[in-house]
């Protein structure tokens, strides 16, 4: 069973009961617990101290499983792309290869650290249903959705490493993820630039490296604006930015800081590219 | 964060103290089911009390062979501090490339807008530093606004060249830097607000280089290794890296360890 039909069997279940739910999937580990591991990263990790071993079970493998499901999708995606025919030679190429060496490493890096509980590799579609075509060296929009779904999963990849940062605390896993999360930025910064050159928009405020306010360039395919959804704050940590020193525009400061998301809109945003 | 850093510093000390009881019990439950190393990331630091302020406050820029000293203190404060240098240090940067012969008179539009830009976010993290350490420091402004001293003499602020590669290498350092620090941080509110620079840090680094350098070098191999992992640095590497830029010196010694 693939991971979508996982996660929505688990969607239903009372939160209350979670706990009690993976400790029942914790002691069925083996055939299904590491599917079951994932499935449960949407709920929390709101156990109590009864529960230590399911919690620093839980602690790292449904984080770690929610960061290779992800590469897997990149992976996938580049790979996929290198083989298409699709990507200009020269600079576009060479991004291309430089990231799929990047996400290839990062699968079988925890691939490795997850060993058995490491999820199953899903099955990857990236023709939203029709509306795409990206590996199709006759469609003359395939660079264009190449672009954008290239940009889409690293800035989505980014917030997802961001937002799991503080789950893996205290364990010896937040370092590498740590050193995957500012790669995934180098890798996003590229991608960006790399699209608004296509469309000669290099001076564009939406197209630079850096995210400004839940902006994008307003060029077709356009990247789900869930990506971007939340990234506009310009307080943090209680302190507005706009007001500091002699002032900053809202866009400085929103440029300024990244913004994390969770498990669950991280599945959401990837939700659409599984088959 | 559903408080900000201005809390009182009862509060500091509970968060602190819940975040040693968590990772207590981490390694417990970790080492219980998994077996890991997890010893080897055994926290140094410790929680912020009252007496590691005061102790701060007694070592703070005392001289030293005519020298200023910037004592960073211990725990999560310690390395707030610590990263409170490094955005100074960038500011100040990207103050003098923006003051410069390249950046006013060679630099071509997008290499404008981006050092602009740059420099607007690394003032800003500056600033914010700046903001969310006084109440740590008991309104010492001394304190909150240590004057470091830095020099530059050794870049040529009218060349590309030199003002490229000594942008990369200060970018790269931050990314090296937040990576580093971010697991000696005990309280995760602290560790994701690291998280939200870094990754910034990391967008300047990579379109810094893909200005410089060739087609691949925006994540290129002498900084992503072969497991697809980026630089990662102590923060007593990356102040003695950083020395020939800051005159001021910075006494790490009490800053958590590996």
């Amino acid at each position: 069973m693939n991971i979508i039909k996982f996660l929505d069997q688990f969607s239903n279940i009372d939160l209350k009961n979670a706990s009690a739910s993976r400790r029942e999937m914790f002691s069925q580990l083996g055939s299904y617990g590491k599917k079951a591991a994932f499935a449960a990263i949407p709920f929390g990790l709101g156990v109590t101290k009864s529960n230590a071993a399911t919690m620093a079970f839980f602690g790292h493998v449904g984080p770690l499983n929610l960061a290779l499901t992800l590469e897997y999708l990149e992976s996938d995606f580049y790979n996929r792309a290198l083989l298409s025919n699709v990507v200009p030679s020269g600079r576009p190429l060479d991004v291309y290869e430089q990231i799929a060496k990047h996400e290839n490493a990062h699968v079988a890096l925890l691939e490795s650290v997850l060993g058995s509980d490491a999820v199953d590799k899903p099955i990857f579609d990236f023709t939203l249903g029709g509306a795409f075509d990206p590996f199709n060296a006759t469609n003359p929009q395939a660079y264009a959705q190449l672009l954008t779904l290239a940009q889409a999963f690293e800035d989505t990849g980014v917030r997802a490493y961001k937002g799991q940062a503080g789950n893996l605390a205290g364990t010896p896993y937040l370092a590498p993820a740590l050193r995957i999360h500012s790669v995934e930025a180098r890798h996003a910064a590229e991608v960006r630039r790399l699209r608004s050159a296509y469309y000669n928009m290099e001076l564009n405020d939406n197209g630079l490296g850096w995210i400004t306010l839940n902006k994008q360039l307003n060029v077709r395919p356009m990247v789900p604006a869930a990506v971007y959804a939340g990234e506009e704050l310009t307080v943090q940590a209680g302190v507005n930015l706009t007001s500091l020193g002699n002032g900053y525009s809202a866009e400085s400061a929103s440029q300024s800081f990244d913004e994390p998301i969770t498990g669950e809109e991280a599945v959401a945003i990837a939700t659409p590219f599984f088959a | 964060m559903k408080k900000n850093l201005e809390n009182d510093q009862k509060t500091i000390q509970e968060r602190s103290k819940s975040a040693v009881d968590r990772r207590k019990f981490l390694k417990i439950g970790g080492l219980a089911v998994a077996g890991t190393s997890l010893m080897l990331y055994s926290c140094e630091s410790e929680a912020l009390t009252e007496t590691d302020l005061s102790d701060s406050d007694e070592m703070f820029r005392k001289e030293n062979k005519g020298r200023q000293v910037y004592n960073l203190g211990k725990g999560d404060l310690g390395i707030l501090r610590y990263a409170y240098v490094l955005e100074q240090l960038e500011a100040a940067f990207y103050q003098n490339v923006v003051d410069g012969g390249y950046w006013m008179n060679s630099a071509n539009a997008e290499e404008k807008l981006v050092f602009e830009d740059i420099y607007q976010h690394e003032k800003i993290h500056r600033d914010w530093f700046e903001k969310v350490l006084m109440p740590f420091e008991n309104g010492k402004s001394e304190r909150v606004l240590p004057k470091l001293e830095f020099d530059f003499s050794s870049i040529n602020f009218n060349d590309r060249d030199s003002v490229m590669r000594n942008s990369i290498l200060l970018e790269d350092t931050g990314v090296s830097a937040y990576n580093g620090a971010g697991p000696l941080l005990m309280n995760t509110d602290y560790l994701l607000l690291a998280g939200k620079i870094v990754s910034v840090e990391a967008r300047h680094a990579s379109t810094l280089r893909s200005l410089y350098g060739n087609t691949k070098y925006f994540a290129g191999d002498d900084v992503v290794n072969e497991q697809g992992l980026d630089l990662f640095s102590t923060p007593q590497e990356v102040l003695a890296a950083a020395s020939g830029f800051i005159v001021t010196k910075i006494n790490a010694q009490q800053l958590p360890t590996y």
